[in-house]
C-alpha cells in the first residue's frame, strides 16, 4: 500500500489479482415469473464499454451537484458540510470545491466524532481540511462521553443514538446552522430513496416523511421559519458505482481503508470486525487473525464489517462492485437492527 | 449536455445525452406501478442478496402477492406505505442497462397525492402510464395523462397490465389501446405507444412472452433503450440564458459569475446582455476547475467573467443580446395547486423562477380543469390537486421564456408567505406586457415632502377584529384626537368601503381578498399623500394583513388588534349580524362559520372586553408618540 503525505493517492497505485469471488445466496420465496430470463446486465465483461458512456452520465451528475450546493450556500444564513470521511463525503468535497473555484466553499465542515472511528479516519480528515485550506469542526458528544457510552456496552442501536444523532442535533444548535450538506445517496436504502434533495427538518430535527414539500424542476424551495433547518443531499442521484467511478475519473483522494490489504480482523455476528486499536474487547475465542480486507463504507470500527478482497486500485474496486452481489449497506451493524429502522432513526433527527 | 468541449480528465463523451432517460410511472391505484419498477430492478440484476433477503421478509409481513415475492416492496418504502399497500410518495430508482441508463421516478396513484405524481413528472422525459387490463382507462389515467403533458414529458407509454388477468387476451389490449389513443391523440405527445405487460409474472417487461406471441412490439424495457430522445427543435438554435446563482467574488482580482446554463451555449469573446438592466458585455472566461473551457452549453455549471465591470447579483439573467427572453411584471400561467390552503386570487405568495424569488399573486384565474372531461370552468379559487390558468402580477419584473420553450426559464414554483409550504407550480404560457414599455410616473413633490409639510411621520392604524369587538368606536376617537391637535387624517371603514369601491364584491374567502386588496392600494395612496390612516376592518386572514404590511414601507404599518372575546361581540351584536348569523340568515360570517385568525405579534394588543374605548384610544395615541409618529407635547 502506498500512501503519499498520509492520504492516499490513487494515481501512485499500482495492484494486482483478481476481484473476490461474488457472493451469493438465494432466498426460498419465489419470483413470479412465466418468462425465461436469458440476458445479461451489465456484467464485468460490460464494464469497459460502458465506462466510455457514463461519463456523459457522470458530467451530468456533477453538474446537477454543483447547482444544488450553490443554491443552498446562496439562500441560507449559515450553511455546514458534514464531512463524514467516506468516498461519499470525499465526492462531496471535491464538488464543493468545483462549484466554488477560484474561491473556497463558504461553509465549514462538521465532523461528528464518535470517538470509535477509525484512526486512519481521523487522520485522513485532518489531513484533508489542511491540504483545502477549511474550517474543520469536529464535535463529540460530551455528556455520551462523559458516560462512557461505547459501541459494546450499550448496544448498536442506542450508541448510534447518542453519538451520532444526538451529537448531530447538539453540534447544529449550538453554532445556530439552518443548512447542513450530507452526502446520502437515494440508491443506498429505501426510504433515502423517498427524501426530497432539500429535506426539510422541524425545530426538533424531525422529518415527516408522509408531508414533504413537493420538490419540482430543480426549483428549491429555501424558506424556513427561525429554529427550522434543511439537510441538503448533493449527491441524492449517485449510485455506488457512480461515486467510484467518479473517484477514478477525478482522482480523489480517498482513505486507504477502502483498498485490499492485510490487516487483523475477528469474526463477529456474521460480520468482519477489524481490531483498529486496543480499546476492541475480544469476546472469548476470539483471535485475531490477518486477512486481505476492504471496506466498502466507513463508520465506528467496531459496528463495521468488512469484505474479503484483494482489490488494490479504484480500477479494482469498479470491476469488483460490477460483480458483487451485496449491497455496501451489508456491512453496516447498524442497518440491521429493524425493518423500517433507517426512516425511524431520520425521524428522530439522524442524517 | 455536451460534455466533449470540457477540459477535464474524463474521457470523451459521446454526443447528445441520449445515455440517460429519466421517466416516472403513473396511473391509477394498484394498477401496478410499484411492482412494474420492482420487477425492472429485479430483471435487470440491481437488487443484490441482502436487499433479496429482506424483499423475502418483507413480502411474508405485508405482501399483497400470497406465497409469492411482492416486488412493489422493493419500491414502497416508508412504513406507511407498506402498511398501507399503497404508494404515497415518489421513491426515485436508478437501473442501467448496456444501451442506456435510466432514473425512474416511482409516482403515487392516489388523488390525494396527485402533486407527488406532478413533481415526478417535473424532470420526466417518458411516462409509462399504467391502466389495469380488466378496467382500462380511468379518472386518474386522464388526469396523469393530461399533467404528464402540462409538465412538458414528451413521450407516452401506455403499460396495459396485469394481462395475466384477462388471459392475455388480445381483443381485451386492442379496446383499451383504441380508448387511450383517441385520449392521447389530443395532447401532441412526441410518441405515444401501447405495450401490453403482466408487472407481476413479467411478461414482455424485459423479455418477450409466449403468452403474448399476437403482439408483434418490442419489450416495455427494449422501448425505453430505443425511444429517440434527441428534441430536434430544441437541440438547435435555442438562445443563450444563463441565471445568475452565486457571485463569485474570491479577493479583489476575481468577480465571475456562477450559474448553470439553462439553455443554448456559449463561448469566450461572445456578446451576452443582462436581462433586467439590459446592460451588455462581452464574456471573458468560462472558469472551471479543470480549466477555462471554450464553450459552455446548456446544463453544465460554470464561472463566466466578463470584459466590462456591470452591476450585476443574484437573480439576474445572462442571455443573448439578439434574442431576449421577455421582461414583464406579469404573465399568463398554468398552475397545479398543492397545498391544503386553496390558491386564492389577490393573495400574495412568493415565486420563485431560476434563481430569483419575488412577491406576486394571481390577479385573474381565468378558469379551471375538468379533470373527466378536460372542459374550462369558472372558478373562485384552486383547490389541492386543482389546476388552473391563471394571470399573475409581480412586485418587480423578472425575466423568463414561455415553458414550452425552456422547463428551465418558464417555471416556476409559488411558496405561502405563513407556512412556507411549496403550495403551486407554475407553467408561463406567455407575457402579457412589457414592463419595460410602461413607465411610472416621476413626481417631483414627493412623499417626504408632503409628510414635513403635515408635521407627522404618515402610516396607517390598521384596526383588526372581530365584528362587535369596538374597532370603529376606538378608530373614530383616536382621529377625533389626531383632527384636534392639527394632523391630518383619514378612515377608511369597512362598511363604508363596501357601499362603494368593493360594492361588487360578496363575503366568500376570495372576495375578502380581493377587498383587502383594494383597501391596501387605497391605504398606500393615502400614505403617500402624508397621511395618518386609520382602517377599520376585521380582515381575519393573516396572509392579507401580511400582504398590505408588505405593500408599505417598512415601519408604516402599524397592527392594532382590538382582542375582544367572541361572547362578548356576540352580547354586544350592535347590528344584529351575530343573532341573523347563526339563524343562518347570513353565511359566511366571521366567529360563527368563518375564521379569524389573531395576529401573531400585533404593533399593539387592545383587551376590548377589558377597558373602555376612551381608555384604549389614549394607548394607541402613546404609541403614536413613542414611534414618533406625532409631536409629544
Ligand atoms: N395479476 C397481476 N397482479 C398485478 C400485476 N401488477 C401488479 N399486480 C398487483 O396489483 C397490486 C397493486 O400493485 P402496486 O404495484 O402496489 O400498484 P401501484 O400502482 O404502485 O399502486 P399505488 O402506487 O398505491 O397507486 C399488487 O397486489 C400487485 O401484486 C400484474 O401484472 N398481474
Ligand atoms: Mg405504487
Amino acid at each position: 500500500m502506498l500512501v503519499r503525505n498520509g492520504w492516499f493517492d490513487p494515481r501512485t497505485m499500482d495492484g494486482a489479482g483478481p476481484p473476490g469471488p461474488p457472493e451469493c445466496c438465494k432466498p426460498d420465496m419465489a419470483i413470479p415469473t412465466r418468462a425465461a430470463t436469458g440476458r445479461r446486465w451489465l456484467a464485468s465483461r460490460d464494464a469497459l464499454r460502458h465506462l466510455v458512456r457514463m461519463t456523459s452520465h457522470l458530467r451530468r451528475l456533477e453538474n446537477e451537484s454543483i447547482l444544488i450546493l450553490r443554491e443552498v450556500a446562496a439562500e441560507f444564513r449559515a450553511p455546514v458540510m458534514l464531512y463524514s470521511i467516506g468516498k461519499d463525503s470525499a465526492v462531496m468535497l471535491h464538488l464543493a470545491m468545483k462549484a466554488f473555484h477560484p474561491g473556497r466553499p463558504p461553509f465549514p465542515l462538521l465532523h461528528v466524532d464518535t470517538t470509535w472511528k477509525f484512526r486512519e479516519m481521523i487522520a485522513f480528515r485532518d489531513q484533508t481540511a489542511a491540504r483545502l485550506g477549511l474550517t474543520l469542526i469536529s464535535h463529540t458528544n460530551e455528556d455520551g462521553r462523559a458516560q462512557g457510552i461505547n459501541p459494546f456496552d450499550h448496544g448498536s442501536s442506542y450508541y448510534t443514538h447518542i453519538m451520532k444523532t444526538e451529537a448531530l442535533k447538539q453540534a447544529l444548535r449550538q453554532h445556530g446552522f439552518d443548512a447542513a450538506f450530507g452526502g446520502a445517496r437515494r440508491d443506498e436504502e429505501k426510504s433515502r430513496a423517498k427524501e426530497r434533495i432539500l429535506s426539510f427538518r422541524t425545530a426538533a430535527h424531525g422529518w415527516d416523511p408522509k408531508d414533504q414539500r413537493p420538490e419540482l424542476w430543480n426549483l428549491y424551495n429555501t424558506r424556513i421559519a427561525a429554529g427550522e433547518s434543511i439537510r441538503a443531499f448533493p449527491l441524492s442521484n449517485w449510485t455506488e458505482l457512480d461515486v467510484w467511478q467518479y473517484i477514478q475519473a477525478e482522482n480523489i483522494p480517498i482513505v486507504p481503508l477502502y483498498l485490499a490489504a492485510p490487516r487483523p480482523v475477528v469474526h463477529r455476528d456474521n460480520m468482519l470486525i477489524m481490531v483498529d486499536d486496543e480499546r476492541m474487547r475480544l469476546r472469548p475465542g476470539e483471535i485475531p487473525e490477518t486477512r486481505m480486507i476492504r471496506f466498502r463504507t466507513l463508520g465506528c470500527y467496531p459496528l463495521t464489517g468488512a469484505v474479503d478482497s484483494n482489490a488494490t486500485t479504484i480500477e479494482q474496486i469498479v470491476e469488483e462492485m460490477t460483480v458483487s452481489r451485496t449491497s455496501e449497506r451489508e456491512g453496516r451493524a447498524i442497518d440491521h437492527d429493524e425493518a423500517g429502522s433507517m426512516e425511524k432513526k431520520k425521524r428522530e433527527g439522524y442524517f | 449536455m455536451d460534455g466533449s468541449s470540457q477540459a477535464g480528465p474524463m474521457p470523451k463523451p459521446l454526443p447528445g445525452n441520449s445515455a440517460l432517460l429519466r421517466f416516472l410511472t403513473c396511473g391509477s391505484v394498484d394498477d401496478g406501478k410499484s411492482t412494474l419498477i420492482g420487477r425492472l430492478l429485479y430483471d435487470t440484476k440491481r437488487i443484490l442478496a441482502d436487499q433479496m433477503v429482506a424483499l423475502e421478509k418483507d413480502s411474508r409481513r405485508f405482501g399483497t402477492t400470497g406465497p409469492d415475492l411482492d416486488l412493489a416492496l422493493l419500491v414502497d418504502g416508508l412504513e406507511a406505505e407498506r402498511e398501507q399497500g399503497i404508494t404515497i410518495d415518489v421513491a426515485y430508482r436508478y437501473f442501467a442497462t448496456d444501451r442506456r441508463s435510466f432514473i425512474v421516478a416511482d409516482t403515487p396513484g392516489h388523488e390525494q397525492y396527485t402533486r407527488n405524481m406532478a413533481t415526478g413528472a417535473s424532470t420526466a422525459d417518458l411516462a409509462i402510464l399504467l391502466v389495469d387490463a380488466r378496467h382500462g382507462i380511468m379518472t386518474q389515467t386522464r388526469r396523469h395523462a393530461f399533467i404528464a403533458n402540462l409538465l412538458g414529458v414528451r413521450h407516452l407509454v401506455l403499460a396495459v397490465n396485469k394481462i395475466d388477468l384477462v388471459g392475455y387476451d388480445q381483443a381485451r389490449f386492442d379496446q383499451v389501446a383504441a380508448s387511450f389513443e383517441e385520449m392521447a391523440s389530443g395532447f401532441g405527445f412526441a410518441s405515444v405507444r401501447a405495450i401490453p405487460i403482466s408487472a407481476r409474472y413479467g411478461d414482455n417487461v424485459t423479455e418477450a412472452s409466449e403468452q403474448l406471441a399476437w403482439y408483434g412490439g418490442p419489450t416495455l424495457l427494449a422501448h425505453l433503450e430505443q425511444v429517440d430522445l434527441v428534441d430536434a427543435s430544441a437541440a438547435s438554435g435555442q438562445p443563450f440564458r444563463m441565471p445568475v446563482q452565486w457571485v463569485n467574488r474570491p479577493d479583489l482580482d476575481f468577480r465571475g459569475y456562477s450559474g448553470t446554463v439553462a439553455s443554448g451555449c456559449i463561448r469566450p469573446g461572445d456578446p451576452i446582455v443582462v436581462a433586467g438592466s439590459g446592460r451588455e458585455s462581452r464574456v471573458a472566461r468560462i472558469v472551471t476547475m479543470d480549466g477555462d473551457l471554450a464553450r459552455a452549453g446548456a446544463g453544465d455549471a460554470v464561472t463566466l467573467t466578463l470584459a466590462d465591470e456591470l452591476d450585476i447579483s443574484r437573480g439576474d439573467v445572462f442571455a443573448q443580446p439578439d434574442a431576449r427572453p421577455e421582461v414583464s411584471d406579469q404573465f399568463a400561467a398554468r398552475i397545479v395547486w398543492m397545498d391544503d390552503a386553496p390558491l386564492l386570487p389577490g393573495r400574495s405568495y412568493l415565486l420563485k423562477l431560476g434563481t430569483r424569488t419575488v412577491t406576486a399573486s394571481v390577479s385573474t384565474l381565468k378558469h379551471k380543469v375538468d379533470i373527466n372531461t378536460y372542459d374550462r370552468l369558472a372558478a373562485k379559487e384552486l383547490r389541492l390537486n386543482e389546476i388552473g390558468t391563471c394571470n399573475l402580477s409581480l412586485a418587480s419584473p423578472i425575466a423568463f421564456d414561455p415553458y414550452e420553450q425552456s422547463r428551465t426559464m418558464g417555471a416556476f414554483i409559488l411558496i405561502d408567505r405563513l407556512t412556507n409550504r411549496t403550495a403551486g407550480a407554475g407553467m408561463i404560457k406567455f407575457g402579457l406586457r412589457r414592463a419595460t414599455n410602461i413607465h411610472r410616473q416621476a413626481t417631483s413633490v414627493s412623499k417626504q415632502a408632503r409628510a414635513a409639510q403635515n408635521r407627522q411621520k404618515p402610516c396607517v392604524l390598521w384596526f383588526t377584529g372581530l365584528s362587535g369587538s369596538g374597532k370603529s368606536s376606538i378608530s373614530d376617537l383616536v382621529e377625533r384626537a389626531l383632527h384636534a391637535q392639527g394632523h391630518r387624517t383619514y378612515l377608511l371603514d369597512g362598511d363604508n368601503i363596501r357601499h362603494g369601491l368593493s360594492r361588487d364584491l360578496g363575503f366568500s374567502q376570495p372576495s375578502r381578498v380581493e377587498n383587502i386588496r383594494r383597501v391596501g392600494e387605497v391605504t398606500k395612496l393615502f400614505v403617500d399623500a402624508g397621511l395618518i390612516v386609520l382602517a377599520s376592518f376585521i380582515s381575519p386572514f393573516r396572509a392579507e394583513r401580511r400582504m398590505v404590511r408588505d405593500m408599505l414601507e417598512p415601519g408604516e404599518f402599524i397592527e392594532v388588534f382590538v382582542d375582544t372575546p367572541l361572547e362578548i361581540c356576540k352580547a354586544r351584536d350592535p347590528k344584529g349580524l351575530y343573532r341573523k348569523a347563526l339563524a343562518g340568515e347570513i353565511t359566511n360570517f366571521t366567529g360563527v362559520d368563518s375564521p379569524y385568525e389573531a395576529p401573531e405579534q400585533p404593533e399593539l394588543l387592545l383587551e376590548g372586553g377589558a377597558f373602555e374605548p376612551a381608555s384604549l384610544a389614549e394607548r394607541v395615541l402613546d404609541l403614536l408618540r413613542v414611534r414618533g409618529v406625532i409631536g409629544s407635547e
